[in-house]
């Protein structure tokens, strides 16, 4: 229940906020907004005693209880991580962006979007139903959409929206149909009661493929290798939402559901090598990238990106874990997991710090590029502490929290070279090896940005005002944060035990006593590989930062349009001009075109279909004698009607369609129809009367110049669409299966009180078609009278298209 | 016997088509084509009355009237189009 008002209380003040905004115009808007993310934080804080004793905090409201999909919140150890990192960085996010916006921005409209997106990232975490966490899903890309196109008149805002947007949908779709397979698999979309079943749906033929499904929307999410492109792009975002959105919440949206599906899938070789290579490829290329940026916030992008597939690769290697057996030695591998979610808590401390420095160094000098920026250091001294504290902790320095992540981070890949399993061994020691050298690249652009930014030269372009620290109420959350990355170092147990621990339990139900899981950590553990790979990294990292220009001629070994980049853009407007391509290549706007298409159609679908099914069979012994005289008159008709094709005078097509409509009427006569031989004809003249009204405003006849092929591809159409229509007529001539019910309308005089069958059928059996009928000569009358007398007046706008 | 006169004389009819057929495809005038037309009709008219005496039935005796009225009305517009270009004309225009 209280979980459910922790969800709905952000879109309710989204909506409030939406309202009353114009009635306060003295007061700052986020004032209001920031009360939520700290009621909520307030709500979690609270029940953390009750989680950490390993008690699940569940409530269920049912929504659409026929189709097993109800609003089930599940409050465990993982939810609780990421809840308390939404709110508690929301609060932060929330009170920098009161000092970063100025109040001419359209506030309410900001505050709307990121309390929306603050509502359905709780959403995604808390929820335990798969169809109302994919709800929330996007409804996260949908307010991240917003938000990054703040600022809408930019034109690079908008593309990164749209490119984030179609990205993340992507991925959020092929996800819903992983869940739906889910469903298939076990009938059921709670992921609580699933996990329960795995053992039943592990063979299943759906299980690999739903597997695959799932992680391309956690991977498109989460901006992994190589759907990563879409987060530097985003960063045009307002630097509060980069630093909220993109670094510490959403991106990790895709990491909360690879973990929470860990139980189910974890285990399996598939979703080991693929979380945890694309992690590792993730890594290497995000920090590869970052060195080249000159912007500091695409450098930190790609930094996200790095730490992000850190955190994934070790969700991967601690998936090993489920496919043994419970021994002392699996806890080496679930410690992996560990690895990951202090990793994932840390980071967003600092990266959120960092980016909030970033925005702090553009508000204040103008500028966030590395080429201008330069001896920040006396003229900012606050925020480049933030900035130290934050990229030393990010590089993995003692005494900052990263350290211990990147610690555990080598532990854990060390371990996981040795195992014998899903043939790791044969490519074991690639593992340490890409951790070890994204590590490197790690700590150069970590040092770009204290020396580059910071340090150096002092600054050499004109800036538009004098520079200065920036106010306090601005640096108030970084340092919040950066006081979080040092005592995270000092005091990183209790964290473990009251958050980690039950977060360990959640993702490992079935696994171990929970003292096992949580290993102690401890910042000096003795001179050990995972040291030695450390100051490894400080030396040559030092020595390559040292040497940067000299090697930097690496990145243009690849040409730009060779990119993953260019690729996406070539895709996009390659599938777009291909399309219109092809649409245009159909869609000619030439009638005979169209009809070509229909009658091909007809021909391929009822010909092929009655050809295959055996439909044409033809016997003659039922019909009727054919006398002298009708001989004749066929073939006078045929005669008629191809001669129409020839003639080159409209009048004489309407005597021949005349002679037509008479042999028409002869034969209603010969089979004994005398009504329709009457309307026939009455309708045959006045036909006739009104083509020659009509010919007195068409222009002189003129047939239409086609070339020979489009002739012969005419005429074979027509003979096709005549013979096959003749084939069908014969065939179903011998369709005999059913008794007539003409026998009833025999009794007509009876029944109706009318000697003359067909009168009674069109006015008393059959009446309701003979007044539709009546209704549709009724509009076409006045469709003709309302096409002659209001017709567009001269000049007048033509209302055609 | 009379049966066989009857039908005799609906391939002469027919034949009779054919030969103002031939007219209406080959014109070479526009009135040739809508007499050609109107003898169509005429000898319409008489092979359905010869078909209901075939038949045995009266209930053709309409189709002969209408088709009486009809031929002639359609040889009227048709002389009419040829003529003054027109079928109707407007009030203004005479």
């Amino acid at each position: 229940m209280t979980i459910h008002v922790a969800i709905i209380l952000p879109f309710l003040m989204a909506f409030i906020i939406s309202i009353i905004n114009k009635k306060f115009t003295k007061i700052h808007i986020g004032w209001l907004a920031l009360t939520v993310p700290i009621i909520v934080f307030i709500i979690l804080a609270r029940l953390i005693p009750i989680i950490a004793s390993g008690n699940p905090y569940t409530h269920t409201y049912q929504w659409i209880p026929s189709l097993d999909i109800n609003f089930t919140t599940y409050l465990d150890g993982l939810s609780m991580i990421f809840g308390l990192l939404i709110s508690g960085i929301g609060s932060l996010v929330v009170l920098y962006s009161i000092f970063y916006l100025s109040s001419k921005e359209s506030l309410q409209h900001f505050y709307c979007y990121l309390l929306l997106f603050m509502g359905a990232m709780l959403g995604v975490v808390f929820s335990d139903n798969l169809m109302v966490l994919y709800a929330f899903w996007e409804l996260t890309s949908v307010s991240s959409f917003l938000l990054i196109s703040f600022w809408h008149h930019r034109k690079a805002s908008r593309a990164g929206a749209q490119k984030s947007m179609l990205i993340t949908v992507t991925g959020g779709v092929s996800m819903l149909v992983g869940f739906i397979m889910l469903h298939m698999m076990t009938d059921s979309y709670s992921v609580h009661e699933i996990i329960h079943q795995i053992e039943h749906i592990s063979e299943h033929e759906l299980f690999i493929p739903a597997m695959i499904l799932i992680l391309l929307g956690a991977f498109t999410k989460s901006a992994q290798f190589p759907f990563h492109i879409w987060l530097p792009d985003a960063m045009e975002a307002p630097t509060p939402v980069s630093a909220y959105l993109h670094s510490a919440t959403m991106v990790k949206a895709g990491i909360y559901l690879v973990a929470r599906l860990s139980p189910i899938f974890g285990g399996e070789m598939l979703w080991f090598w693929i979380v945890t290579t694309v992690g590792l490829i993730t890594l290497f290329w995000g920090s590869f990238n970052a060195v080249k940026q000159t912007d500091l916030k695409a450098l930190l992008a790609f930094s996200t990106v790095s730490q992000l597939g850190l955190i994934m690769s070790l969700v991967g290697m601690g998936s090993v874990a489920y496919a043994l057996d419970f021994e002392a030695d699996t806890v080496i591998y679930t410690q992996a997991t560990f690895a990951a979610l202090f990793h994932l808590i840390n980071h967003s401390t600092f990266k959120g710090a960092l980016f909030m420095m970033v925005g702090i160094v553009d508000h204040e000098v103008g500028t966030r590029d590395i080429r201008r920026l330069g001896g920040l250091m006396s003229i900012m001294p606050l925020t480049f502490t933030v900035a130290v504290i934050g990229s030393l902790s990010m590089a993995g320095m003692p005494p900052f929290n990263g350290f211990l992540s990147k610690e555990l981070f080598f532990a854990a890949v060390l371990h996981i070279k040795d195992l014998n399993l899903f043939s790791i061994s044969s490519v074991g020691i690639l593992f340490p090896v890409i951790a070890w050298i994204a590590s490197v690249f790690t700590f150069i652009y970590c040092m770009i940005i204290i020396f580059k930014a910071f340090l150096g030269r002092p600054l050499i372009q004109k800036v538009e005002r004098p520079v200065h620290e920036a106010p306090f109420p601005l640096l108030v959350a970084p340092f919040i944060l950066c006081i979080m990355v040092i005592s995270l170092f000092f005091f990183p147990n209790t964290l473990g035990k009251y958050i980690l621990k039950p977060a360990m339990v959640s993702i490992y139900p079935n696994l171990a006593p929970a003292q096992k899981l949580t290993p102690e950590i401890h910042a000096w553990h003795g001179i050990n590989t995972e040291i030695l790979m450390t100051i490894a990294v400080i030396l040559i990292g030092t020595i390559l930062y040292r040497l940067l220009g000299k090697w930097m001629g690496i990145y243009r070994f690849y040409p730009p349009n060779w990119s993953l980049n260019a690729l996406y853009v070539n895709v996009i407007s390659g599938s777009e001009s291909l399309s219109n391509k092809v649409t245009n290549s159909y869609m000619t706007g030439l009638l005979r075109h169209y009809a070509f298409y229909i009658y091909s159609f007809f021909i391929f679908s009822v010909g092929v279909f009655f050809f295959y099914s055996g439909a044409f069979s033809f016997s003659t012994e039922n019909n009727a004698s054919i006398e002298w005289y009708e001989w004749i008159l066929i073939g006078v008709m045929l005669l008629a009607a191809i001669s129409i094709l020839f003639v080159k005078s409209r009048i004489t097509a309407v005597i021949l369609n005349g002679v037509l409509g008479f042999g028409v009427t002869f034969f209603f006569v010969l089979f004994r129809a005398p009504d329709l031989a009457l309307t026939q004809l009455v309708v045959e003249s006045v036909t006739t009367v009104l083509f020659l009204l009509c010919f007195y405003y068409l222009p002189e006849w003129s047939t239409e110049k086609l070339s020979i092929s489009t002739k012969i591809s005419n005429s074979i159409i027509s003979i096709t669409v005549g013979a096959l229509v003749v084939v069908i007529s014969l065939a179903v001539l011998n369709f005999d299966k059913f008794e007539r019910i003409s026998k009833y309308f025999e009794d007509a005089y009876n029944l109706a009180g009318g000697a003359n069958i067909v009168n009674t059928i069109l006015g008393d059996f059959r009446g309701f078609d003979t007044m539709l009928e009546v209704v549709v000569l009724f509009i076409a009358g006045l469709g003709v009278y309302t096409l002659i007398k209001f017709k567009a007046k001269k000049g007048g706008t033509d209302f055609e298209d | 016997m009379t049966e066989k006169i009857l039908i005799l004389s609906l391939v002469l009819f027919s034949i009779t088509i054919i030969v103002a057929l031939f007219r209406i495809i080959r014109g070479p005038s526009m009135p040739d084509r809508v007499v050609a037309l109107d003898m169509i009709g005429v000898t319409l008219l008489s092979m359905i009355a010869i078909v209901s005496i075939l038949l045995k039935t009266k209930a053709f005796l309409e189709v002969i009237l209408i088709l009486g009225i009809l031929s002639f009305i359609g040889t009227i517009a048709f002389s009419k189009y040829l003529e003054r270009g027109k079928i109707i004309e407007r009030k203004s225009d005479s």
